[in-house]
């Protein structure tokens, strides 16, 4: 038979990574195709070259069988190729029946619009998809989950034979997942080929015919859904080393508690969340984008202001309102993107470390001392092993691993007890990841309590001690690290979602 | 998607509102304020030579405004509209004086420069994706030397063409009714408002303003020629530019090259009264037009209460602070 899309051996090179190797990927009509792989396994990527939104720079792609290059979004269009993006992607602004029929309005002549015939034409996608929303309502009211129903409205809009669901339920609760599968069948029935990319094991099972795994840019196998266990699909997935992560873990239960948080609450993002770390002890933080764990630590270091809570710092409560104040009680947060908040990259590797403590460097007259800055910088070059020719290269020209570790000696210098890591490894490959790994284990070793928000759960597994896991900003559990906690017991966690719908709360 | 409540169809006031025009009323509210109290100060300040006054000098920075409007829609900013406006007043010397034309051909030349303009700034900042507060920066000092350049920085009277200067100053409402002498530069103001307005809110141009402003890169992946939108959009503001440079050449009854600099903060200024946003998305003429107005009341209202003129620029200036603290105070709520 022919595929409605095959594409063979594709390749894509960004500076520095090599972000597809001779990756192949093939669909049938009417069939739900999973696009399985960890952060950073390109499946993004590939479907970003199917849509035509980036141009690939080998391999080759057919439609119906014959060879196409699209070229931009409208070309990918043209084919029958729609995408819904991981991201939300609409324009706030502009109404929902305005957001769907984008680029597409219809008209009067002489450039006029034809609002009336544009909301009828958009209620009745609407009630197609069985979605009660007003067209004219404007979509920055709406929540992210019903955003995102207008996103898949407008995919569907273009009537098209290939849709890419790039995590099309990362902000949907049950029975909104549940009308989207509706949604999926019927669109199968009608022979319309799915591409599904999603985090989610028990997704998988429920609706995917076969899954295609690719791991670091590369790509692995592709099963059938049906006779595939979930564990060898996570093996594939994960492929190396994946059981020999698990640390040796001390016992911290008796060291004194360096951070306490009690009933910490935020509006919808965080809500009621209480934990400790010890001194000593890496805590991980696993969960669904957008649990609210990045909000959590926002909060605790005061970069964002909480609503109701307490927090204490070895035992003693402390009033965190600026991020200034959490450095003040002994608090770092380093985070998830480096380049914008944790780095001034076009500046030397020496500047950046002493950037964060240059009252320390300064003399009375406000004269910097370059000498006692540069040797702090080569004393901590040589300490985390950051390589770089000289302590006077410019940050932006080391790899992410060493920009990393840069970022973690400023916060060293700062003499923080308390560390928390916001993604630490995003962007990083895997021979550096390790390094890091083994600082972060070094840091809790010498006294200081780590906290660690990664959403790549074989990260969470392998440095954590204990594991709090989040769900719609709730802290739905704490686990124990260590081989005894398995991936299915945190994705449980992870989805723990409130049994009332999420729309409900707004009536 | 079924289990979800339905949304109950809003009534078209109750829209309106939850639109963001809350700036907007507020600056309504403010104009009618400012309008009572000066009246209440100053027994003068209510006749209606001085309300014509009032609107007349509203007339260029309110076309200027508008034209501003369009752009920071975009999420851009227009900084070369005060030099624009002049280098098509010149242009028009050109055409009238120099080469001299019928009227009708400077009022082509007014317009056809201002759009020529904006296309270049529109091309730089779509085609060649330098910054808009760059581009237009760039765009200000070329069409000031070049306004200099081409007068021999000498004004060019229009004393040879006559009528020109019933562009601005005559009425031709006052020739129907009399008792109603609105100049001719305010009758043009209102016009370009509806026309603009029009175009915003019923053609596709002004809905990819707002889209453009909104999320610029998503309308690109729906797969809309957003370079193409985006010239169209800054030559139609130079086109507006270009009616504004008629109207002050016709005020003066000459062009003046030196003329020009220091309009375009103006101009921002009303945009940003009226609750236009400057991160782009959101805006309307409407609010651009209070805002003009709420500026020339204020300079006339304390010239009338002989406050002194430097004075009435700090006023100005704090204006503008609290204006957009409103803005992001309402903001920071609904948010």
């Amino acid at each position: 038979m022919t595929y409605l899309v095959e594409m063979k051996g594709i390749e894509k090179r960004f500076p520095g990574v090599h972000a597809l190797k001779a990756v192949q990927f093939d669909l049938k009509p009417g069939e739900v195709h999973a696009l399985m792989g960890e952060n950073g396994a390109g499946k993004s990527t590939l479907m970003k070259i199917m849509s035509g939104i980036y141009s690939r720079d080998g391999g080759e792609m057919f439609v119906d069988g014959k060879p196409v290059s699209p070229d931009s979004p409208r070309a990918a269009q043209d084919l029958g190729i729609g995408i819904i993006h991981q991201e939300l992607s609409l324009m706030n602004d502009l109404t929902a029946a305005q957001n769907v029929l984008i680029g597409r309005e219809p008209r009067r002549g002489f450039g006029r619009l034809d609002e009336p015939a544009l909301n009828a034409k958009v209620a009745e996608i609407f009630a197609s998809l069985n979605l009660a929303m007003d067209p004219q309502t404007r979509v920055s009211s709406q929540t992210i989950a019903r955003q995102q129903l207008i996103e898949i409205a407008k995919a569907l809009s273009y009537n098209p034979r290939v849709l890419i669901m790039d995590e099309p339920t990362a902000a949907l609760n049950d029975i909104e997942i549940t009308e989207l599968f509706k949604v999926i069948e019927k669109l199968k029935g009608d022979g319309v080929g799915i591409v599904y990319i999603s985090h989610r094991m028990d997704e998988i099972k429920r609706i995917a015919d076969r899954v295609t795994i690719l791991r670091d840019g590369a790509y692995i196998d592709t099963v059938e859904a049906a006779d595939t266990p979930l564990t060898k699909i996570i093996q594939l997935m994960v492929g190396r080393e994946v059981s020999q992560n698990t640390p040796v873990i001390p016992d911290t239960s008796q060291n004194p508690v360096a951070l306490e948080v009690r009933n910490l609450s935020r509006g919808k993002e965080v809500r009621d969340v209480s934990f400790n770390v010890r001194k000593g002890e890496i805590l991980g933080f696993a969960g669904l984008m957008g649990a609210g764990r990045t909000e959590v630590a926002r909060i605790i270091f005061g970069a964002d202001p909480r609503i109701t809570g307490e927090i204490l710092v070895a035992g003693q409560p402390v009033d965190i309102r600026t991020p200034h104040a959490a450095v003040e009680a002994g608090i770092g947060y380093l985070s998830e993107d480096r380049k914008h908040f944790g780095l001034a990259v076009d500046m030397t590797v020496r500047a950046n470390i002493a950037m964060a403590n240059l009252v320390h460097f300064t003399s009375r007259a406000g004269v910097l001392n370059e000498a006692a800055m540069k040797d702090t910088a080569i004393r901590y070059i040589d300490q985390l092993g950051i390589r770089t020719p000289s302590d006077m290269q410019q940050v932006r020209l080391l790899s992410g691993g060493n920009q990393q570790k840069v970022v973690i000696a400023k916060w060293l210098l700062r003499d923080c007890d308390v560390l928390i890591f916001d993604e630490p490894t995003r962007g990083i490959d895997i021979g550096a990841k390790s390094e890091i790994y083994a600082l972060l284990e070094d840091l809790a070793a010498q006294g200081r309590a780590i906290i660690v928000i990664s959403s790549e759960l074989p990260e969470v597994m392998r440095l954590s001690h204990r594991i709090a896991v989040m769900c719609e900003g709730r802290l739905t559990g704490i686990l124990p690290g260590g081989a005894d906690t398995t991936q299915e017991q945190i994705m449980e966690l992870a989805t723990q979602r409130d049994s009332a719908p999420l729309v409900s709360e707004e009536v | 998607m079924s289990a979800i409540t339905t949304d109950a169809p809003q009534s078209t006031l109750s829209r309106i509102i939850a639109a963001g025009t809350h700036q907007r009323v507020l600056a309504f509210a403010s104009l009618i304020v400012l309008l009572i109290g000066f009246s209440v100060a100053s027994p003068n300040f209510m006749q209606t030579s001085n309300m014509l006054a009032i609107l007349q000098a509203t007339s260029v920075n309110g076309v200027l405004a508008i034209a501003v409007t369009l752009v920071i829609i975009t999420g851009g900013i227009d900084l070369s509209v005060g030099t624009m406006m002049t280098f098509c007043a010149v242009i028009t010397g050109v055409v009238l004086t120099y080469a001299g034309l019928p009227l009708m051909f400077g009022v082509i030349a007014a317009v056809l420069t201002g759009a020529l303009c904006g296309a270049c700034s529109g091309t730089f900042v779509a085609k060649m994706a330098i910054p808009p507060f760059i581009a237009t920066l760039g765009m200000m000092l070329i069409l000031k030397g070049l306004s200099l350049v081409i007068s021999g920085t000498r004004p060019i009277y229009f004393n040879d063409t006559p009528g020109f200067s019933e562009i601005s100053r005559g009425s031709l409402i006052g020739e129907i009714i009399p008792s109603v002498p609105i100049p001719n530069g305010v009758l043009i103001l209102f016009i370009v408002a509806a026309v603009t307005a029009y175009i915003l809110n019923r053609t596709v141009l002004g809905r990819y303003c707002f889209a453009l402003g909104s999320n610029e890169e998503s309308v690109r992946l729906s797969g809309v020629n957003t370079d193409r939108w985006k010239i169209a959009i800054y030559a139609l503001a130079g086109s507006i530019v270009g009616i504004a440079g008629l109207l002050i050449a016709s005020r003066l009854n000459s062009a003046q090259p030196a003329l020009g600099l220091g309009y375009e903060l103006e101009a921002i200024a009303a945009v940003v009264i009226g609750g236009t946003s400057l991160s782009g998305g959101r805006g309307s003429i409407l609010g651009s037009l209070i805002g003009a107005l709420i500026m020339a009341v204020l300079t006339n209202g304390l010239r009338v209460l002989s406050v002194a003129q430097e004075w009435q620029t700090v006023v100005t200036g704090a204006i503008i602070i609290l204006a957009v603290y409103a803005d992001m105070m309402r903001r920071n709520k609904t948010t």
